[in-house]
């Protein structure tokens, strides 16, 4: 048995290891070493809880612990790259879950008594955490779907779902002054615990609707969004447990999560507010009119003038993920760069559904990281370049964001591929993007179409250039 | 509809309108195409070579005779014109300006007439520009013909045997045609310079490799169409200064300046010939019109006493007959694939069609030239260009006023921030207020660690937060000891999905960051 001092101790060496295991992630080769901070942290934590004087042993313990790290190793073995963001919202929405029977926990049968100042303020605490663990379950049960593809990936908005949203979380205030006064029935001893369940219910219903009504193209947000929720859900079951190590910890994956989200909406140039509460914003000017046509090439002429030119950008997007495409278009830059051919990629912060996604498709793929370039350091490259290949991407290579004050994605940073001599874009048919927006750049002169599906597209490139 | 290729009978026109390849495109719009005997052999495509693809080859009375549609490259003779039936549809170069009576005779035939070189040029017909593909070709054969007058090597090499200088060559003229010279040359590797009265396409001749000649002066010269307009007396005598200075340093002079339905502008005067080298050579691509050099001779190469050769030729895109039919035909077959948008054989004329309007000189009886003008510019207004970019000063003090902002607003949040957190500590209890610092310095840590994360790393980063986030099952693990059953039960599952958390959350992470390596 440790004592209450050691096994603070053990926590303060937690919260370091969390904290180098986050801050190894600043570049590739620190961040392999990160990771095992971050296991040894948890190693640390979770001994020193058992064997702490807190503690009291349970039948169930051992078998919970055991299924658990099962299932986490074989769902963490057998999920495809291209699925991380479905397991990253899976998971998420564990985190919600559990801080949610935690608080419930507390409330039917709390560690110590409290009262006066201290009451008000676990109440509080219980009240919060419960609240936005709920409201992370759902959302990410419903971003799971989504991303999954089990729930249409389009926003469903309901009629007057401000006033919902609103008409709930009011809701949700009144109960929550009930269970603070402790109003409301008694039952078997157990005060206003009905308040509590009340709001449960309340705010999963608020996850799932604030998600639902948030459009695919906002994946990535969404997911950064839930990924801060379930460290402050973390961080007010730490606050209700008297626990710094949760505060702590939930702190940072809290603040971890809104800088995701902050740096994906300015990726987007959109405001937080506006992607939370979904949809587009509806335009009332007409968009411009596009001029010029879209040029269909074919194989035979796209690996001729990759033969032809020397420096190539190949921007990715989700429909390469989709098509499973990566791998393929890793050997093409390989045989590429064995040619002598300066070949890299360049990476919106928001392509694909979660923020770096593209980033792990392409090392999964053996793409070496150093010719994979973010949008700003590559941005200025492009009126050098000879070809520009677009293989599934369109919002982020739009220069409507640019040309077009009228167009919803107005303002957002993009790709300036057109800049570039060439740029062939690969895509499945003519219709338009995630969002449904034209994409003036597919009109370009120096544009030519590769249609089909991205994968048989770059196999059949790979026949022709050996 | 048939489509019947017709054999030039231009002097020394080796040109033709239809090759084997787009013979069979043409098919796959539903066409049957017919070819005059002989018409594709000065371009090296025998009649065998048609036969093959399925065209016909009919003796030279029978082509007009037989066909619905007829396509050239030149001008119809009037032995042709007086052969053609009504309603046939003709497409070939026509120049309605120049021609004025051509245009009368056939519209006098009831011919649907669409001549090649009135193609309006915006982004949507470039496919069918044959002026360009022409221009291009002119361009580059005019680098060969100066190549073949010119004794030396184009590049600069320091041999074992003695150093040879670059050769320079002056483009004047950065159309088309001017733009291909510039790639030719630079190709060679010579010393390229290029002057134009647009100063837009400054960037054009710098991405193919040329120099810009700038002239300091303030006029645009730039009309709607893409083509350089007459310029002023000051400017004239601006640009011919700059001329006259490069006269005795370069080698080789390709001018290709033409003002569309005028006389090619005078720009390089008998004194600019005099003051050059001998053995220097100018190649002027505006013969036909007169020439841009007063000692131009069109059709011919002359040498002048100091030395200098002036060729003048005016077939250039025919001394690459297979290149150029070979665009050529495409030329036409992409127009008739606008022609025919059922891809069904049936040749439709929309003159609602910026395009199809823009090309149709005569139909159903009606002088259908000049046409109105076409809506769009294929020229962007430079002032767009003005309005983007900022002087530094401006982005200095733009900057300046956003570093202020920031720091109010940074002062601001602050001051909030602790007027929320002195309203917390004069009613919360100090065991709270214990664990509120932790939380306020543990988001600020996260803040400042989390910036430096790379961009690359992010879905590696949610990964492992998401591992992290599962400490949570501390709190699970204090409760799951309970003696009350519902929350030992709760805890424990608590306890389960925790762990799926953290042990998928970690190998996840490994897993992905193993996978990035360095080249």
């Amino acid at each position: 048995m440790l004592s209450t001092e050691l096994v603070t101790a053990a926590y303060i060496g937690s919260s370091v290891l969390f904290i180098l295991s986050l801050g190894g992630l600043s570049n590739q080769e620190k961040a392999k070493r990160g990771v095992w901070f971050g296991i040894v942290g948890m190693a640390i934590a979770i001994l020193a809880t058992v064997l702490g004087p807190e503690m009291s042993l349970s039948p169930y313990l051992i078998p919970s612990l055991i299924v658990g790290s099962i299932i986490g190793l074989i769902v963490a073995q057998r999920v495809q790259m291209t699925g991380m963001p479905e397991l990253v919202a899976a998971l998420h929405s564990f985190v919600g879950l559990a801080a949610v029977f935690i608080g419930l926990n507390q409330e039917i049968n709390p560690m110590k008594s409290y009262f006066g100042a201290d009451k008000v303020i676990h109440d509080t605490e219980v009240f919060l955490g419960v609240f936005i663990g709920a409201i992370t379950f759902t959302g990410s049960v419903i971003a799971y779907g989504k991303l999954a593809g089990s729930i249409t990936g389009k926003a469903v908005i309901l009629p007057g779902r401000h006033l919902l949203n609103i008409l709930m979380v009011v809701v949700c205030l009144v109960l929550g002054w009930m269970y603070l006064n402790d109003l409301g029935w008694t039952y078997l001893d157990q005060t206003s615990i009905w308040t509590l369940l009340a709001m449960t219910f309340i705010a999963f219903v608020i996850g799932a609707h604030l998600v639902l009504a948030i459009g695919g193209a906002d994946m990535p947000v969404v997911v950064s969004m839930l990924n801060s929720y379930s460290g402050w859900a973390a961080a007010a079951t730490g606050f209700m447990l008297g626990n710094d190590l949760l505060i702590v910890t939930g702190a940072l994956v809290g603040s971890s999560g809104a800088i995701l989200s902050y740096i994906m909406c300015k990726a987007m140039n959109r405001n937080f507010v506006s992607v939370i509460l979904g949809g587009w914003g509806g335009g009332g000017e007409p968009l411009a009119d596009i001029e010029g046509e879209m040029v269909a090439t074919d194989n035979d002429s796209v690996a001729s003038m990759l033969e032809n030119s020397k420096d190539i950008i190949i921007v990715p997007g989700y429909g390469m993920a989709v098509a499973q495409a990566q791998s393929s278009i890793s050997e093409l830059t390989k045989r590429l760069r064995n040619k002598g051919k300066n070949v890299r990629f360049a990476i919106h912060p928001v392509a694909g559904r979660l923020p770096g996604h593209m980033n792990v498709l392409l090392a999964e793929a053996k793409v070496p990281y150093d010719i994979v370039l973010e949008m700003d350091e590559i941005n200025q490259d492009f009126p050098e370049t000879d070809v520009v290949i677009v293989i599934g991407s369109n919002d982020i290579v739009n220069p409507a964001a640019q040309d077009d004050p009228n167009s919803p994605i107005a303002g957002m940073p993009v790709l300036e591929v057109w800049k570039s001599r060439n740029v062939i874009i690969s895509k499945r048919g003519k219709g338009t993007g995630y969002s449904g927006i034209e994409n003036p750049l597919f009109y370009k002169e120096n544009s030519r179409m590769l249609y089909g599906d991205a994968k048989k597209s770059v196999d059949e490139l790979l026949t022709k250039i050996s | 509809m048939i489509i019947g290729a017709l054999k030039e009978n231009k002097k020394d026109e080796n040109r033709v309108a239809l090759t084997p390849e787009s013979a069979q495109l043409l098919a796959k719009l539903g066409h049957k195409c017919v070819i005059e005997k002989g018409a594709g052999a000065g371009s090296g495509f025998p009649d065998v070579d048609y036969k093959a693809v399925g065209v016909k080859v009919l003796a030279s009375g029978d082509v007009i005779k037989n066909s619905e549609a007829l396509i050239k490259v030149n001008q119809p003779t009037s032995a042709e014109i007086k052969k053609f039936k009504a309603g046939q549809v003709l497409i070939t170069f026509i120049w309605p300006a120049q021609n004025p009576q051509l245009v009368k005779d056939l519209n006098k035939k009831k011919v649907t007439a669409l001549s090649m070189d009135m193609i309006p040029r915006i982004s949507r017909a470039q496919k069918m520009d044959a002026l360009s593909s022409m221009a291009n070709i002119a361009g580059y054969r005019a680098v060969i013909e100066a190549a073949n007058n010119f004794g030396r090597f184009f590049t600069g090499q320091i041999t074992a045997a003695g150093r040879v200088p670059p050769a320079k060559v002056l483009v004047i003229g950065a159309g088309v045609a001017g733009l291909a010279a510039i790639g030719a040359a630079q190709g060679l590797g010579a010393v390229v310079r290029a002057f134009d009265v647009r100063p837009e396409v400054a960037e054009q001749i710098e991405s193919m490799g040329g120099e810009f000649l700038f002239l300091d002066f303030d006029e645009s010269s730039s009309t709607e169409g893409g083509y350089a307009a007459p310029s002023s007396p000051e400017f004239r005598k601006k640009q011919l200064e700059c001329f006259r200075e490069q006269a005795p340093d370069i080698d080789i002079l390709i001018t290709t300046a033409l003002i569309p339905g005028r006389d090619a502008p005078k720009l390089w005067l008998k004194d600019m010939v005099s003051k050059m080298k001998p053995g220097s050579v100018i190649v002027d691509l505006a013969a036909e019109k007169g020439g841009n050099c007063d000692l131009t001779k069109p059709d011919q190469k002359i040498v002048t006493k100091n030395g200098v050769t002036v060729i003048g030729y005016t077939d250039f895109p025919s001394r690459m007959a297979k290149q150029s039919s070979s665009l050529y035909a495409n030329n036409v077959r992409h127009l008739f694939d606008d022609l025919t948008p059922e891809n069904n054989g049936k040749v439709v004329i929309n003159l609602e069609d910026d395009v199809i309007r823009g090309a149709l000189v005569t139909h159903g009886g009606k002088v259908m030239y000049p046409p109105p003008a076409p809506k769009v510019k294929a020229v962007p207004t430079t002032q767009s260009n003005k309005l983007l970019e900022k002087t530094p000063d401006q982005q200095k003090t733009e900057e300046a006023v956003a570093v202020r902002k920031a720091g109010t607003f940074q002062v601001g949040m602050l001051i909030l921030g602790g007027l929320i957190i002195g309203l917390l500590g004069q009613y919360a209890p100090p065991a709270f207020m214990q664990h509120f610092i932790v939380f306020v310095l543990s988001c600020f840590v996260g803040f400042q660690v989390i910036w430096n994360v790379s961009h690359a790393l992010h879905t590696p980063l949610m990964a492992v937060t998401n591992a992290i986030s599962g400490i949570i099952v501390v709190g699970a693990l204090l409760q799951v000891g309970s003696t009350n059953f519902v929350v030992e039960v709760l805890a424990s599952i608590s306890v389960l999905i925790a762990t799926i958390n953290i042990v998928g959350g970690f190998l996840v992470t490994k897993r992905m960051l193993a996978m990035f390596q360095k080249s």
